[in-house]
């Protein structure tokens, strides 16, 4: 070992030697959620099923906000499946390393494998809010049609996009704390300029681009489609794949980059 | 043998100090700074510690190596970069070999979990494999003796218990190269002791070892070679005995030829005054420390201003707060009144006892005149400190604290109980 210069190799094939770490340190922080809670798991069933009730409440009964023809709440709960998914994802994603600080200095192992399991084990409570959304559909008689065998994609979009900036975030949280006061704002932003609680047809024309840029609105949009039937997302709305993309092999380098100073300044 | 573990080569390595922690606004406006004035931003002037200056070594496969210098000398800095942690500003370390390192017990243990399941999590943190653990498992849970409490969540757990755990996870890992860092300053006297063998187990398995510790005991009963640090330097590397012994050379240096300052407090009329005080070994040589249970000699000489008679020489070792441990005087069992003729005079006294290992011991040296009149009295005229290994290594103090200062000569006798 010698201090690396420019941009080394990923060593993706390292990450792949520690799966076991990986899987286990997700088996620790699913396990570990909910200890010494009476809901348990139930507060993964609570939560959404809450903030859809007061969604519908204020921006579907208050608001009368549109919604595509959908009952509200199937509307706001399709959209905020996908959301929180991506908003818990990024928000531990870019925690992961400070909460694990005393690992960090301690131990090695490539580092990329904190944000990344900190992305996936939000899938656990997806997986139980997406049978809440499949009862809710069920008590709407909403059948989804054949776009639905395309939601995987949107999931796996979700998930790839919150670790896109979820590593970034985490890399740049080490150094700087100032993300761990700005990322709460900017998740909170996020869920106004994605079309969680509004369709995506209410925005005017000359805000479209800038709209289309933020992936979550293919995926809202997408998860809308295979589950409600809406319209299909536009192809415009995929402009933001290359920018996730960028963002994603960006991150992963800044991240490996930077890693090897992580126990010295976290 | 001949193959090498560890290689590390000119390793240097800069902390940066008073800079701890950069916030995103300081460092944007820094970097407007310097675009308009292109001059270095005020804060440039923090401050620059070099953990780790020019280290150079090479560890042999199957080597035994301890790493000992005092607290900042740069011994954590260096585990740490052999672990892969960190990495070298400048130089280079190369690691042949699976690294399994303990800097920490119980690294990544988490206390809502049972510890069953903490076995897994921190042995796959070790580096360990699933399937391996639990081919390992029943030796683990006998190591530790927690049999009972395997599905207690560990935030239940003793910190004794806690301790046992931990390390048992980490002495059934297999890897080629183990690096430990003062793990053994925890735990009880007999589990330390099983550690300690568990550590000497793993060496004659014939895996590369390089353990920190500042219990120089271990170390020496452990390695078969030592690295020094001072002042992240690396200033003697070979046998362990040949290092250790510079290390106690260095670590307290001599601070003076043992003269008495003139300024120094003292107290008693006058007649004679203590000008040098030296301890020393059998062999007359200044000493600073003494070995476990050596005798040694605390010689003072005085500037003797008139004839005196009928003289009681006091010599005291005390802990530096003050508190008097033991007092040597000139006429105990029988000693005679000593008379002085005006000139230097020198007086030695020769000092058989156990003392406890302390870091600093100090010295009273006092003269009295039969009558109870005080000639001259100094405290703490010499000091020095007591290691907790015997001179030829024949002897050692095993306990982590230190309860007491003096051990008495003692003789144990065991029985049965008298029949009634």
């Amino acid at each position: 070992m010698e201090p690396t210069r420019g941009w080394r190799a990923l060593k993706l094939g390292e990450l792949w030697a520690y799966r076991d770490l990986f899987w286990l340190l997700a088996w620790r922080d699913v396990r570990v959620r909910y200890k010494q809670t009476v809901l348990g798991i139930g507060w993964a069933v609570l939560q959404p099923v809450v903030t859809i009730v007061v969604f519908t409440l204020i921006f579907g009964r208050l608001a009368k906000v549109p919604s595509d023809g959908i009952p509200y709440p199937a509307f706001a709960f399709s959209a905020l499946l996908p959301w929180t998914l991506f908003a818990t994802a990024l928000s531990r994603a870019a925690n992961s390393l400070v909460t694990n600080a005393s690992l960090l200095t301690k131990v090695y192992f490539p580092r990329l494998i904190l944000p990344a399991g900190a992305v996936l084990m939000n899938l656990v409570d997806f997986g139980i809010s997406l049978v809440v959304l499949l009862g809710l559909l069920a008590w709407y008689h909403i059948v989804p049609g054949i776009p639905v065998l395309l939601l995987p994609l949107f999931l796996l979009y979700a998930v790839v996009a919150a670790l896109a900036l979820g590593i970034w975030m985490a890399a740049l949280n080490v150094r700087y704390r100032d993300v761990q006061f700005a990322l709460p704002f900017i998740v909170q932003m996020g869920m106004f300029i994605s079309p969680v609680v509004y369709p995506a047809s209410l925005v005017p024309s000359a805000f479209r681009l800038l709209f289309d840029l933020n992936p979550m609105t293919l995926v809202i949009q997408g998860f809308r489609w295979a589950l409600l039937g809406t319209a299909a997302p536009t192809p415009l709305m995929l402009i933001s794949i290359p920018l996730v993309a960028l963002l994603l092999v960006s991150g992963v380098f800044y991240f490996r980059r930077t890693e090897r100073y992580f126990a010295d300044i976290i | 043998m001949s193959s090498r573990a560890v290689i590390a080569e000119g390793v240097c390595k800069l902390y940066r100090l008073g800079k701890t922690q950069d916030t995103l606004a300081r460092t944007m406006s820094e970097a407007l700074v310097g675009m308009i004035r292109r001059t270095p931003a005020a804060d440039k002037q923090a401050q620059d510690l070099w953990a780790l200056e020019d280290v150079s070594f090479e560890i042999a496969e199957g080597e035994v190596v301890g790493v000992i210098g005092r607290n900042g000398a740069g011994k954590s800095t260096l585990l740490k970069l052999l672990s892969r942690l960190t990495e070298p500003t400048r130089g280079r370390i190369t690691v042949d070999g699976k690294v399994g390192s303990l800097l920490e017990i119980g690294t990544g243990f988490h206390p809502e979990l049972t510890g069953r399941e903490n076995i897994f999590l921190n042995g796959t943190i070790l580096g360990l494999k699933r399937a391996d653990i639990a081919r390992r498992f029943d030796d683990i849970v006998a190591f530790a003796e927690i049999d009972r409490f395997l599905d207690t969540p560990v935030k239940r757990y003793s910190s004794g218990m806690y301790v046992r755990l931990a390390f048992a996870v980490a002495a059934h890992l297999e890897p080629d190269i183990l690096i430990v860092d003062e793990v053994l300053a925890v735990g009880d006297v007999a589990f330390q002791r099983k550690c300690l063998g568990r550590m000497g187990q793993v060496a004659e398995e014939g895996r590369t070892v390089i353990f920190v510790s500042h219990n120089l005991a271990a170390i020496k009963s452990l390695c078969t070679r030592a690295l020094l640090l001072q002042g992240g330097r690396l200033t003697a590397d070979g046998p362990v005995e040949e290092t250790v012994s510079k290390y106690l050379d260095a670590t307290w240096p001599m601070t003076a030829d043992g003269s008495i300052p003139e300024t120094d407090a003292r107290f008693g009329s006058g007649q004679a005054l203590l000008r040098t005080v030296r301890v020393t070994n059998g062999s007359g040589d200044h000493i600073e420390q003494i070995y476990l249970g050596q005798p040694f000699r605390v010689t003072a000489l005085y500037e003797v201003r008139e004839r005196l008679k009928d003289i009681v020489m006091e010599v005291g070792i005390s802990t530096p707060e003050g508190m008097r441990i033991v007092t040597a005087g000139s006429t105990d069992d029988g000693g005679k009144p000593m008379e002085m003729e005006p000139g230097m005079q020198e007086i030695t006294v020769e000092l058989d006892l156990t003392l406890l290992p302390h870091p600093q011991y100090v010295v009273d040296v006092a003269m009295h005149q039969l009558s109870g009149l005080t000639i001259d009295w100094v405290e703490r005229a010499a000091q020095f400190s007591a290691l907790n290994v015997a001179q030829r290594g024949t002897d050692s103090y095993p306990w982590n604290s230190v309860r007491g200062y003096v051990r008495p000569r003692a003789r144990w006798f065991t029985s049965a109980p008298a029949e009634s």
